[in-house]
């Protein structure tokens, strides 16, 4: 166990590096100068050009810009935002509660609806229930989150009233409006997981509800719902645990689109943000923060695997 | 009205599938008996229809299966309910894979624990203690350290003890076991049908034995019935039915049956196939394969009738000796 953490940790830091080298020199093939953007209404003149260039050391050699980021980098300092002024990591730490917030509501949507229905499905195989539940889930994978969104502050904002179209309350400082703000968007993402789910579900219990335990699990008497939701489902929650990690991954890095339609000041709006005035620090901080959060998920997945599969512990 | 000898009594049982090609009759008019403590062992090659006969009595099989006829169960009348409320209480079964009949995600202790709890209103506790006690005595070694231990960490032959304790958790009254053996080292299979001799013995449970190997049957079944393509094709003790086989399908598989005790040069085979269960032939379904069929063969189904005493087959030409000195 100790060593198989040891290992998973030695994976990681090579990962990590590789994936900053690649971020540093993905941004050098995006056209425009930060200089030119910074500098505003000067940018006609190159004696404040050049000052700006030597300030933020963009007339080094690329490698010793790198170099210099990693240093500070490797000592918790992530820079200041060339833009806003702010120290990259202050502005990280106010944003993510909002993306977790988000996320952890979208992730509960999604498992509450994709699990239950994914199993009912296979259960219902070739009936009218499951051809329902399948339609739906594939409906909720094609409709474009935006599109989705949209309508539903067409109805819910626009034509009843009932909650607000657009914002982001904290969580602590009103508890009710933070839902009322967060519930369409978190809604919004967490039927696309729950449609993912869903399907990987159905098709792990359609294999597990295949397997001679699940007939000897049957001939030793149990209730039918005994058999469904312990000895099948337990085995069939293997692979979608995985996958719900995943998932869960791809929600903390951030809903671009599904945060500018709810103006929600997540992770996904600061990276958009960034890139478009190329705040280069503010990028790389938040690529290198989402590759973080990545890593760590994916080990949680693989403790989870463990602790669920029996074969996988050692003894 | 329950006062019956037999602990297990199947009439006139036929059992088909629907299925996209069409209705397969998967078993048509079996019927046989067992008595407690003894062995009824059904041989016959894959297809017979063997298998998908004990889990019509357990009452497993797939939806789309339709069973007719009677199942007693110690003189009891079986319909789905009581199939439902005697599984696992009354009669238990145990398959031919003892690699994939267990769950992988529970340890071997708490599959049997869960099987006495789901028919008798004891604790975790008890019945943890009691699938210890049972691990014992089907001779699994250190019983309680194995009852701790995942399936991945089990033998072959360790699992299929694990399964026999889950059968006989709740003392049943008939133990069905389909090929319990066929997957299992050659040493191992002779230990493995020894405990079921002796639960047998200790128990007085009835057991139906479903296997292809007459040196199996010849060693632990007190009665035979083979079955060739979903029909009975003869009945018999044991002793008797190796002494002197009369359908040529017995014949046949006797003659192709591997023995220990005799060197050959090659295993003998009945030639042919097994008939099209989608549309069997009108007449006996062995006629096409048997080397002693003539035309009347074809004409009907052959009645099984009893040839003497507790012997019956399903051939016109039975007792064959007369037939061929005729």
């Amino acid at each position: 166990m100790a060593a198989f953490l040891l290992r998973r940790l030695g994976q990681v830091i090579p990962t990590l590096l590789i994936l900053s080298v690649l971020v540093f020199a993905l941004q050098q093939l995006m056209p425009g100068d930060p200089a030119l953007i910074l500098a505003g209404e000067e940018r006609g003149d190159p004696e404040v050009l050049a000052q700006i260039r030597s300030e933020l050391l963009l007339d080094r050699p690329l490698v010793e810009q790198y170099l210099h980021w990693l240093w500070r980098v490797l000592h918790g300092d992530f820079g200041f935002s060339w833009r806003i002024r702010l120290p990259v990591a202050e502005l990280i730490l106010s944003k993510l509660p909002v993306t977790f917030q988000l996320a952890s509501m979208s992730f509960v949507i999604g498992v509450a609806l994709g699990v239950p229905l994914g199993v009912l499905s296979a259960v219902w195989k070739d009936r009218p229930a499951d051809w329902l539940i399948n339609g739906v889930a594939l409906f909720g994978i094609s409709m474009p989150n935006f599109w989705l969104g949209i309508m539903m502050i067409l109805l819910f904002s626009v034509q009843l009233g009932w909650l607000p179209p657009s914002g982001y309350v904290p969580l602590w400082e009103d508890p009710v409006q933070s839902l009322a703000t967060t519930i369409m968007p978190a809604f919004v993402l967490g039927t696309g997981v729950a449609s993912i789910l869903m399907r990987h579900t159905r098709a792990a219990m359609l294999s597990a509800l295949a397997q001679d335990y699940v007939r000897t699990a049957r001939a030793k008497g149990l209730a039918e719902r005994r058999v469904v939701f312990r000895h099948a489902l337990r085995n069939a929650l293997i692979p979608v645990v995985t996958l719900g990690t995943v998932e869960f991954g791809k929600l903390l890095a951030g809903a671009v689109l599904t945060e500018q339609i709810f103006t929600i000041p997540g992770f996904g709006k600061l990276v958009v943000d960034a890139v478009f005035n190329r705040d280069y620090p503010v990028v790389q901080g938040v690529v290198l923060a989402t590759a973080l959060i990545f890593v760590t998920l994916s080990l949680i997945a693989d403790l989870l695997y463990m602790a669920i599969n029996p074969r996988m512990r050692q003894t | 009205m329950s006062a019956t000898p037999w602990a297990l009594e199947v009439e006139d049982l036929s059992i088909t599938f629907r299925t996209d090609r069409g209705t397969l009759r998967a078993v048509e008019g079996v019927s046989f008996r067992v008595a407690p403590g003894r062995t009824l062992a059904i041989v016959g090659e894959s297809g017979c229809g063997k298998s998908v006969t004990s889990l019509a009595v357990m009452g497993l099989l797939a939806p789309n299966a339709r069973v007719g006829g009677t199942v007693r169960l110690a003189g009891q009348p079986l319909d789905d309910a009581g199939r439902r409320a005697a599984r696992g209480r009354d009669m238990a079964m145990i398959f031919q894979e003892p690699m994939t009949s267990l769950n992988p995600a529970f340890t071997a202790g708490d599959q049997v624990a869960e099987a006495i709890r789901a028919h008798e209103g004891v604790s975790l506790r008890a019945a943890t203690e009691r699938a210890i006690a049972l691990f014992e005595r089907v001779r699994i070694p250190e019983a309680a350290r194995r009852a701790r231990q995942y399936p991945h960490q089990l033998s072959g032959g360790m699992r299929q003890r694990v399964m026999i304790a889950m059968a006989l958790a709740c003392r049943p009254k008939l133990l069905i076991a389909d090929e319990p053996t066929t997957a299992l080292d050659v040493t191992v299979q002779a230990q493995i049908l020894a405990l079921l001799d002796e639960l047998k013995r200790e128990t007085g449970t009835a057991v139906v034995l479903i296997t292809h190997d007459l040196g199996v049957v010849r060693d632990h079944a007190e009665e035979v019935l083979v079955m060739y393509a979903g029909r009975m094709a003869e009945q018999a003790p044991a002793a008797r039915l190796f002494d002197r086989p009369e359908h040529p399908y017995t014949i046949g598989l006797l003659g192709a049956a591997p023995r220990l005790d005799e060197k050959r040069g090659r295993l003998a085979s009945i030639p042919g196939t097994v008939p099209d269960l989608y549309r069997p032939p009108p007449g006996c379904r062995f006629a096409p394969r048997c080397p002693f069929s003539i035309a009347a063969c074809d004409a009907g189904q052959p009645e099984f009738r009893p040839l003497e005493e507790a012997h019956r087959a399903a051939c016109i030409r039975a007792p064959l000796e007369a037939a061929l000195a005729a």
